[in-house]
């Protein structure tokens, strides 16, 4: 249903005040490709500033993407004039973060929930709050709900008002942006079954960013991992968990505490050294190769390209 | 081993306009010199709170109360007065806090900052502090230590500079530290590092810590006891194997329940737990946690249940549990 290709964000690196000139280009997205079927939730995982959020934004057109195409169904989203894409944005919605930030204070639940319905112009006045209580039911909260404050809801409740207000246009696709990374344990796992349910009967395509593969690997399909930029692993979540290909993939994994504490073996849990380079000094060759275990020489001079492993993974290393 | 730290009963209760919040009430435990002491609890709990009185760091305005006893080595912290406490923090009891980036002062340089506190805790001059700042440094793993005394903190990544954190701590040999969240906004990758940095120098340099966290995983691999609090209260204590393998209290059950695991089969839903934390202000009556808790009984919503141990290190404060036994 959603076919990316190709696509790259570049933002400017300038020099000087007064002559401005451009010396470099930050890739914060490069080249990436991939494709969601209707129902179905792909995970995008990488560390902080990977560019995981650059592609949802980019994805919805919330920033334009300096090359590549997006295609909603047969529509390439990328040529569109921002009128154009103000109707389709009716299809595709957007789950932030920080669920406080992301709700008008000054509104009350009941109104935050109305407002795309209203910027859509989708229902006759009278029928809106009937769907909105309709709607808090679909996130499992009580109609008490419909006249409080954003700043009457602990953390749970504001991330369940935000699901309800993007299902409320009736989306096929979500762009969920670590949606549960600010959520406790035991909420979280609420909120992750929400998601999972609401999937189940809507039938919503999900991108679910976030940077814990362990909440990925429980709704997911399949996992893509990133790294700076790029896209270096992409495959099916158990066999993404039980047999990653890519090096940075295995040190994600390594890097999830284990809670099953025994007698003696305590294991040493770094496996990944030092820190994620910075963008505007991209490592040459494979970008992993400074903190890659296996690294070979051809690594740091060669980028390694995409390959296909068993028809239906994506790797990038030269290693498999 | 002696102890090193005895908490008794200790109570925050803040005055808001809206009521008294019993952000911490009456807890108690000890701490034994070099051990790693894990407090977890969701949001609210009072973990940092309770970490936070210890080093007296509250601001505390007429009508809050912060009650009970915090005996550190022989001394009671709660009756020190400004000046005799600021002997303590830093040179007997260090801190690190959550966000590294806002806790360093952005003006001046990481080697200033490191070397001030060992000027001023251990009278050194500025020449041997900047040496043995740049030792620190190295020590908590930041590559080419002499050359990034200088940098200013925006020139760090947020793993570096919550080393520099560390560094900091441990500059004047402190006995306890207390890590707040050390690792909560960094990556995973990150996170595993800087939590052998610090293991590795508690193991080292004999300092017991105290690791404040939400993450039940960090508490599995880092540490030796751990406590679990519940809307202020200590609501079950146990050795860390003991812990995750035989977890009495319903809600530590359902806490290690509803961690997502890479170890185990997907289940179709995640394990939750329902409902939310209680309102401090009017905390519900008998066991705080009734609620939520699937195995709750009359007397669950009438009287609070208190710590009873239920094997020689193991103490929990439920009542289906203590009848079990």
């Amino acid at each position: 249903m959603i076919r990316v290709k190709a696509l790259c964000k570049y933002y400017p690196v300038t020099r000087g005040i007064i002559f401005r000139r451009n010396v470099a280009s930050l890739k914060a997205v490069d080249n990436v490709s991939f494709y969601i079927r209707k129902g179905e939730t792909l995970g995008l995982v990488g560390e902080s500033g990977c560019g995981k959020t650059t592609v949802g934004r980019t994805i919805l057109q919330l920033i334009r993407p300096t090359s590549g195409d997006v295609f909603l169904d047969d529509v390439n989203l990328c040529q569109l004039k921002n009128q154009d894409l103000r109707q389709m944005r009716r299809r595709m919605q957007i789950v932030f973060q920080n669920p406080l930030g992301s709700l008008d204070p000054r509104m009350p639940v009941d109104r935050i929930i109305q407002e795309p319905l209203a910027v859509h112009n989708l229902l006759p006045r009278i029928k809106r709050s009937e769907r909105v209580a309709g709607l808090l039911q679909l996130v499992g909260l009580e109609s008490s709900f419909l006249a409080r404050y954003p700043h009457e809801l602990s953390g749970g409740q504001c991330q369940r008002v935000a699901i309800a207000r993007t299902l409320a246009v009736n989306p096929d696709f979500v762009v969920c942006d670590e949606p549960v990374s600010a959520l406790d344990v035991s909420i979280q796992a609420q909120i992750v079954n929400v998601f999972k349910e609401l999937q189940e009967m809507l039938s919503i395509a999900y991108l679910f960013i976030s940077h814990d593969l362990a909440v990925l690997r429980h709704i997911s399909h399949r996992i893509a991992v990133m790294y700076l930029g790029k896209i270096v692993e992409l495959a099916p979540t158990e066999e993404l968990c039980q047999k990653p290909l890519h090096p940075y993939t295995q040190a994600l994994l390594d890097a999830i505490p284990v809670l099953n504490p025994k007698e003696g073996a305590y294991q040493q849990a770094v496996s990944l050294m030092g820190d994620v380079p910075s963008l505007f000094s991209i490592p040459a060759g494979c970008s992993f190769h400074p903190r890659c275990p296996i690294a070979m020489d051809m690594c740091r001079r060669i980028v390694p390209g995409l390959k296909t492993v068993d028809d239906r993974r994506l790797v990038r290393c030269h290693n498999v | 081993m002696s102890v090193l730290l005895q908490v008794k009963g200790l109570t925050v209760h803040f005055h808001t306009k809206r009521g008294m919040v019993r952000a911490v009430d009456g807890i108690s435990y000890d701490l034994a010199e070099g051990e790693i002491l894990c407090m977890v609890g969701e949001s609210g709990s009072g973990k940092s709170t309770s970490i936070l009185s210890l080093m007296k760091l509250l601001s505390k305005s007429k009508h809050d109360i912060i009650d009970g006893e915090v005996v550190f080595e022989g001394r009671e912290l709660l009756r020190l007065s400004e000046s005799e406490m600021r002997h303590v923090r830093g040179s007997r009891i260090a801190m690190v806090f959550q966000e590294p980036n806002t806790s360093l002062n952005p003006m001046l340089s990481v080697g200033r900052q490191i070397s001030e506190t060992l000027q001023h805790n251990l009278g050194m001059d500025r020449k041997a502090a900047i040496h043995r700042s740049a030792e620190l440094l190295q020590m908590v793993g930041v590559a080419d230590a002499k050359k990034r005394l200088g940098d200013y903190p925006h020139q760090f990544s947020g793993g570096m500079l919550q080393r520099v954190m560390i560094a900091m701590a441990l500059s004047c040999g402190p006995r306890l530290l207390l890590a707040d969240e050390p690792t909560s906004a960094l990556d995973v990758t990150t996170q595993a590092q800087v939590l052998e940095t610090i293991k590795s120098s508690a193991d080292s340099g004999e300092m017991a810590v105290i690791l404040v966290t939400h993450n039940l995983g960090l508490a599995a691999q880092y540490c030796q006891r751990v406590i679990v609090m519940y809307a202020g209260h200590i609501v079950e204590e146990a050795p860390v194997l003991e812990f995750f393998n035989r977890p009495q209290h319903p809600y530590s059950q359902a806490l290690i329940r509803a961690v997502p695991r890479l170890d185990q089969p997907v289940e179709e839903r995640l394990c939750s737990i329902e409902g939310f934390p209680p309102n401090l202000v009017a905390p519900p009556g008998g066991c705080l946690f009734h609620p939520r808790c699937d195995y709750a009984i009359e007397v669950c919503s009438t009287v609070v249940p208190s710590l009873t141990y239920v094997s020689e290190s193991h103490r929990v404060a439920c009542w289906v549990c203590s009848k079990g036994s």
